[in-house]
């Protein structure tokens, strides 16, 4: 048997484009593997920073008053939030499934768009632009108020809900809207009974998913709400009230390290609640995608 | 050289009232229908009679579920499409200024090509349109109406909260059927309305229209000529044509009795297609 004339093993230049091969992929590998760690890092130094002062009292307590940075916890800054991010996601929600209804359902297509278009920019505005916006406009002639803050967090959650919105929107198929259409139904009262039915589990998820956003946010509030407010227990929207965001940024400021520790808690439960409701929100859409597919 | 002819039964029916009897639902006169710049059918002229079955035949692309789709104006849904000359339905031009689609289709129903139930019960799925157009008496009475002259009754009468996607595809599509009845239009078009369904289910569909033709005018594209020579009693033969231009589009060639058109057909080009020639 002779020996072939040529070898089928990498051999001189293959070999180095295989060796490039390799270390591309492994850096590649490399990066993905860093994004994770970032989390699981920040997770991990958050919570282990802020274990000592995530207690009952720390949940059900209000902000001590005067110096004490022992005694207190921050469930007002909790109302606070849920109280800012409630009132933002009202205004945010019937508006943004309205704008996704007409830009997937009524708007004609060149409409359609310029809108989208307008929603994607927006989405892009720096927060606390938006808040800036809002303040020249209400606070500067209102003073501040939890409401202004709700108004600036709807800002930023409007185009994130209609595009979500509108994304499951044209999930829907179109022999449904035929369906009812074929039997003499008007397009709003299609839209109505038969395609918003349908895509309902994805605009609740659109929305979970901005609310996770937008509890995080702090920028758009510095001025609207709450910073330098008394620390009186208080849920009045037209109030300026106290937020998450808000102690964690006025507290990790403190020199008293017991204040920085309930920054930290702050944090992680702030992060805690960005966290699952995301996770949620996914899963959540992952099973009605396939839902809707099958 | 004679060329073999494939013979097609033109299944007997009641006898047709002479012409000067039929009365025209619609009436089509040199209509044609444009999508953008391109024109999908042109010059159609062709009255539909009531209570007959009108069977829509013709080579792909030749513009049969486009005539179709303007008979209730679903086209309206195709942002660029237009249409010129005129459509007539029991006299009143369909295309003419205050005429509004919501009202047509609730006049002319529509049963489409793949059964497209609700995403809710059986009886939702009926109700549905009883509910928005406000003919919520005896409604119970109603639906179990429709699903009877759909030939459903007895398949889901002991389910009827069971989710209408339960059902096989000929169920649903006859439970479609039920839906497009039970909000008593005048006419109902049926767009291919057995080609995504079994034998079995395709022969219950059309008994059923035998059964409809009692009270409904029923228009059907079918790509299937038996089905064409089984249920319908006139059938328009639809051809492609290109035009000096290069545009093609969809006329209608021959528009006849559906006995004459399967056995003895004046236009060559109909000949051609019933026998198997081309198309």
């Amino acid at each position: 048997m002779n020996e072939p004339a040529f070898t089928l093993k990498a051999t001189g230049r293959l070999r180095r484009r295989q060796l490039v091969n390799q270390g591309m992929g492994a850096l590649a590998a490399g990066a993905a593997l860093l994004a994770v760690a970032v989390l699981a890092i920040v997770v991990i130094s958050v919570g282990s920073r802020g274990a000592g002062s995530l207690n009952l009292a720390f949940f059900t307590q209000n902000q001590a008053q005067g110096f004490n940075p022992k005694g207190g916890g921050v469930l007002f800054a909790i109302v606070g939030s849920v109280v800012l991010v409630g009132i933002a996601t009202l205004i945010a929600l019937p508006l943004g499934v309205l704008v996704a209804v007409y830009v997937s359902e009524l708007a004609p297509p060149r409409l359609a768009r310029v809108a989208r278009m307008a929603l994607d920019i927006s989405n892009g505005i720096p927060t606390i632009v938006i808040g800036i916006f809002v303040f020249t406009i209400l606070v500067a002639a209102h003073g501040q108020s939890a409401l202004a803050g709700s108004i600036a967090l709807a800002i930023i959650m409007l185009p994130l809900i209609a595009r979500a919105t509108e994304e499951v929107l044209l999930l829907v198929p179109s022999s449904q809207r035929e369906a009812s259409l074929a039997l003499g139904v008007s397009r709003w009262r299609t839209t109505v009974q038969v395609v918003i039915p349908s895509a309902l589990g994805g605009i609740l998820t659109g929305t979970t998913l901005a609310i996770a956003r937008v509890a995080g946010e702090t920028a758009p509030l510095l001025f609207l709400t709450s910073l330098g407010t008394s620390s009186t227990a208080d849920a009045n929207p037209l109030h300026p009230l106290q937020s998450l965001t808000l102690v964690i940024f006025s507290y990790s400021d403190q020199a008293d390290p017991a204040y920085q520790s309930k920054a930290w808690a702050a944090a992680f439960t702030l992060m805690c609640f960005v966290l699952v409701t995301s996770l949620a929100a996914k899963l959540a859409l992952a099973r009605y995608r396939k839902k809707l597919g099958g | 050289m004679e060329a073999i002819k494939t013979k097609i039964e033109v299944t007997e029916k009641e006898r047709l009232p002479v012409v000067s009897e039929r009365e025209a639902v619609f009436e089509a006169r040199d209509l044609a229908v444009y999508y953008g710049d391109q024109r999908a059918i042109d010059g159609v002229n062709l009255d539909i009679y009531q209570r007959l079955i009108t069977a829509i035949i013709g080579p792909s692309g030749c513009g049969k579920s486009t005539f179709l789709r303007t008979l209730n104006r679903m086209n309206d849904l195709v942002p660029a499409a237009r249409l010129t000359g005129q459509l007539r339905y029991r006299g009143i031009d369909l295309y003419g200024p205050g005429v509004d689609a919501v009202e047509v289709r609730r006049r002319v129903g529509m049963v489409f090509q793949k059964p497209n139930p609700f995403h809710s019960s059986i009886y939702d799925n009926v109700a549905y349109g009883l509910r928005i157009l406000g003919m919520k008496k005896d409604l119970d009475e109603r639906v179990e109406k429709a699903l009877r002259a759909a030939a459903l009754w007895d398949e889901v009468k002991d389910r009827l909260k069971d989710s209408a996607l339960g059902l096989s595809g000929g169920q649903q599509q006859r439970l479609c059927i039920a839906r497009a009845i039970a909000v008593e239009p005048e006419v109902v078009l049926f767009d291919e309305p057995a080609s995504a369904l079994d034998p079995i289910s395709t022969s219950a569909i059309e008994d059923l229209m035998h059964e409809l033709k009692r009270d409904y005018t029923l228009v059907i594209v079918t790509h299937n000529m038996q089905q064409a020579a089984r249920v319908a009693d006139m059938t328009a033969f639809f051809g492609l044509d290109v035009s000096p231009d290069g545009n093609r589009q969809g006329v209608l060639v021959e528009y006849d009795e559906t006995e004459k058109i399967f056995t003895n057909p004046s236009d060559k080009r109909t000949e051609g297609y019933v026998t198997g020639r081309f198309g």
